[in-house]
């Protein structure tokens, strides 16, 4: 009961992680029809910055530099990349990102090796915060799920209560129209598609210490932030946010319990064949949920496509 | 303008006089194929074997003098990606340049490959005969049902690892519940094996409270499995995991509270000791087929201390490399030519006192080289070598002398 406790909170702080990388890149998406593949890139050049940052002044520093410094690099590509390729219709665009995917990954190994890099949370956050039946809960797994709110909220505030979440929200739908009543579009793509890349550089920073920082790092989120923000709905901060805590959850609980899916299949009215070695289903009859926990999220996305193609929250079709 | 044409063909020739010199006295060089990753994901541990390699060639051959009375090893490197396909091409170029020795350690999977191209090749090609050095492949295939006349195994296999390991958890008598978790393929799979075998066989009593493999390289995060190691109530954890997966899981159930030790096969150098840090004291051990502290003798600290002045930001890390080139070296002198015949029978029985201390021995019956293997601890304490350029390393604890020595093998080894 207590470890289910526990669960949900690992849970928690694994979905507000991936929320912080669906956020911006579920608004770029939705506004410029962009699939940014290099998004978890930006999330891996987070980490790298503030590590090598945090080698010099500390972690903190490293919070409040390297997400700016992801976003203007960020800004740079879509003002100067991302532009110029988009005349030439999606595919191109498609490429581009794929490309600096490869390429940032490439200038990481070239800079930092391909050596495991020794980025550490802040001494002031290493104690434990909390114990529940001998399971730890960090100080510093409280604190991102602190941090990862507090962006949901003031991202929230500015979309929602502000004049520039107002131009940002009509471009999302009416581009052309709001180009039309002398809004410089051109610049709110490029902020925010800045803002995005830094939001995926703060989750690089905190997520760096807990998750490793190695050159690896992008390749395994790149694709479930994608599945994420089709789940949720494109262009819905909401909706990214309950698809990264479903998907936490979903993950977690998964890796923790050991449920053989023969266990399942016998207690559903299946009978288990007598010599399993024999039997052309036996990989199915010995496969644990740990074990098949990666590709859930991907079901879901099946799922959710084939009866609310829109996504959870999304209003217009993917 | 003649003069200056003159001058212009006097350069060219002294150029080509100067290469074709250089190529003269490589071509002496006795070489050694050194075929591993030196590009991709995993080129840091190739390139950090390669200039282990070119070290240990140089300071304990070379610098005495070569063998053969006089002539010198060299190794060159080529890169095979990590690919078996992509190994027998670089086999092939090696053999083309006449080199009839190959060293290769990273992946079983290249090795398996090899070691079949070898034995094929040399019934194809008794003039042009290789030998296969593996100085780190430790599938125990290779010595058992695999193996065969060309192929010598100088690391500790999988087996023997985890036959030591267990003597040593077996004399800890607070250990009465153990987790076993690994990456989900074979060698992850090897090690579960191997350790469920031997906790049946030498401690009944202790318990196995999990055994479970994970997606290889697709975890992001390990708490989950953290959790559920330490629900079940396990007072130590054995994994064969390396590369990210091993410092990630090894946070991750240190951060969850875990204060047991974690034995496993490949958590240090590469960056993952310095990452450790902290953490990983009093937690992290390893088994390994040698020692660096404290160091047996000054002629360790000797080894270590060059290297670092060499190459300061790579590691002596797999230390069976300077027993590879010890005994090849000693093999070539004792058969009194290259010739893969000779230095094979030559290699088979071999005994040499190791840099690194104790006796390593080529046992013939399958080509597998007994010596000591150690149980090390992560540790800052009484450190003379850390790694990483970090203030920690590993600590012998434990020493299994000759491990493996009467091990089984069901190796049919036939000679030419």
């Amino acid at each position: 009961m207590e470890l289910i406790f526990v669960n949900i909170l690992d849970g928690l702080v694994t979905g507000l992680l991936l929320f912080m990388l669906c956020s911006g890149l579920t608004l770029i998406f939705s506004m410029m029809g962009v699939l940014n593949f290099a998004h978890a890139s930006f999330y891996m050049l987070g980490a790298y910055f503030a590590y090598e940052i945090s080698t010099y002044v500390g972690f903190w520093p490293g919070l409040v530099f390297a997400p700016i410094l992801v976003g203007i690099a960020g800004a740079l590509v879509e003002r100067y990349g991302l532009r110029r390729v988009h005349q030439y219709g999606h595919v191109p665009e498609l490429i581009f990102t794929f490309g600096l995917a490869l390429l940032i990954e490439e200038i990481i190994q070239f800079f930092w090796g391909k050596n495991l890099m020794a980025y550490d949370e802040p001494k002031i956050l290493d104690f434990t915060a909390f114990t529940i039946a001998g399971n730890a809960f960090p100080a510093y797994k409280v604190f991102m799920i602190f941090v990862a709110m507090a962006i949901f909220l003031i991202l929230l505030f500015i979309l929602t209560r502000t004049r520039v979440g107002l131009i940002i929200q009509a471009a999302l739908s009416y581009p052309n129209t709001v180009q039309n009543l002398g809004h410089n579009v051109p610049l709110v793509f490029m902020g925010v598609f800045g803002v995005g890349t830094a939001l995926a550089g703060v989750a690089g920073v905190i997520a760096g210490p807990v998750l490793g920082t190695f050159p690896g790092m992008a390749v395994v989120l790149g694709s479930i932030v994608f599945v994420t923000i089709v789940i949720g709905g494109l262009g819905s901060l909401w909706g990214a946010l309950i698809a990264s805590l479903l998907i936490g959850w979903l993950q977690t609980f998964a890796a923790s319990y050991n449920i053989v899916i023969g266990d399942v299949l016998v207690s559903i009215g299946f009978t288990r064949p007598e010599n399993l070695d024999d039997s052309a289903l036996r990989d199915l009859w010995t496969l644990t949920v740990s074990q098949i926990g990666p590709i859930l999220p991907f079901l879901l996305m099946v799922l959710v496509l084939a009866i609310r193609p829109q996504g959870l929250f999304g209003k217009r079709e993917t | 303008m003649k003069k200056v044409t003159g001058m212009i063909l006097g350069t060219v020739m002294t150029g080509l006089l100067g290469l074709s010199a250089t190529a003269v006295s490589a071509a002496d060089n006795i070489k050694i194929a050194f075929i591993d990753p030196l590009s991709g994901p995993f080129a840091t541990t190739g390139a950090n074997g390669l200039a282990e390699w070119k070290f240990a060639v140089e300071k304990l051959v070379n610098e005495k003098g070569g063998v053969l009375g006089g002539t010198k090893l060299e190794v060159i490197g080529f890169d095979n990606k990590i690919s078996p396909k992509e190994s027998l091409i670089q086999l092939q170029v090696a053999i083309d340049q006449g080199i009839r020795f190959i060293a290769q350690g990273n992946s079983s999977g290249v090795a398996n490959a090899l070691t079949g191209a070898i034995k094929k090749h040399n019934k194809r090609n008794p003039d042009k005969k290789v030998i296969f050095l593996n100085y780190s492949a430790v599938d125990p295939a290779l010595t058992n049902d695999k193996c065969n006349f060309w192929h010598f195994r100088f690391d500790a296999n999988a087996d023997i690892k985890m036959d030591a390991l267990t003597d040593v958890i077996a004399k800890d008598s607070s250990i009465d519940k153990i987790y076993i978790i690994g990456q989900d393929y074979s060698f992850g799979k090897a090690v579960a094996a191997a350790a469920v075998r031997n906790i049946g066989d030498k401690m009944p009593n202790v318990k196995i409270v999990g055994n479970e493999l994970h997606p290889i390289g697709k975890v992001k995060d390990f708490t989950p499995y953290a959790r559920k190691i330490i629900a079940s109530g396990a007072n130590a954890v054995i994994t064969g995991n390396w590369g990210s997966d091993m410092l990630s899981l090894g946070k991750a159930v240190i951060k969850a509270g875990y204060k047991g030790p974690i034995y496993t096969y490949y958590a240090a150098s590469s960056g993952i000791t310095k990452a450790f840090g902290a953490d990983g004291k009093g937690v992290i051990r390893i088994v390994s087929e040698g020692t660096l502290n404290p160091p047996v003798s000054d002629r360790v600290s000797d080894y270590v201390n060059a290297f670092k002045a060499k190459y300061p930001d790579n590691n002596v890390s797999q230390l069976r490399i300077a027993n590879t080139a010890e005994m090849l070296a000693k093999a070539i002198d004792k058969a009194g030519s290259t010739d893969a015949i000779k230095v094979a029978y030559a290699l088979e029985g071999m005994e040499i006192d190791s840099i690194w201390g104790g006796k390593v021995k080529m046992r013939a019956s399958d080509h597998q080289a007994i010596q000591n293997v150690y149980v090390l601890a992560h540790t800052d304490d009484n450190m003379t070598h850390a790694l990483d350029n970090s203030p920690y390393g590993l600590l012998t604890e434990n020493t299994v002398v000759d491990a493996g020595m009467d091990s089984p093998t069901s190796c049919k080894m036939k000679r030419p």
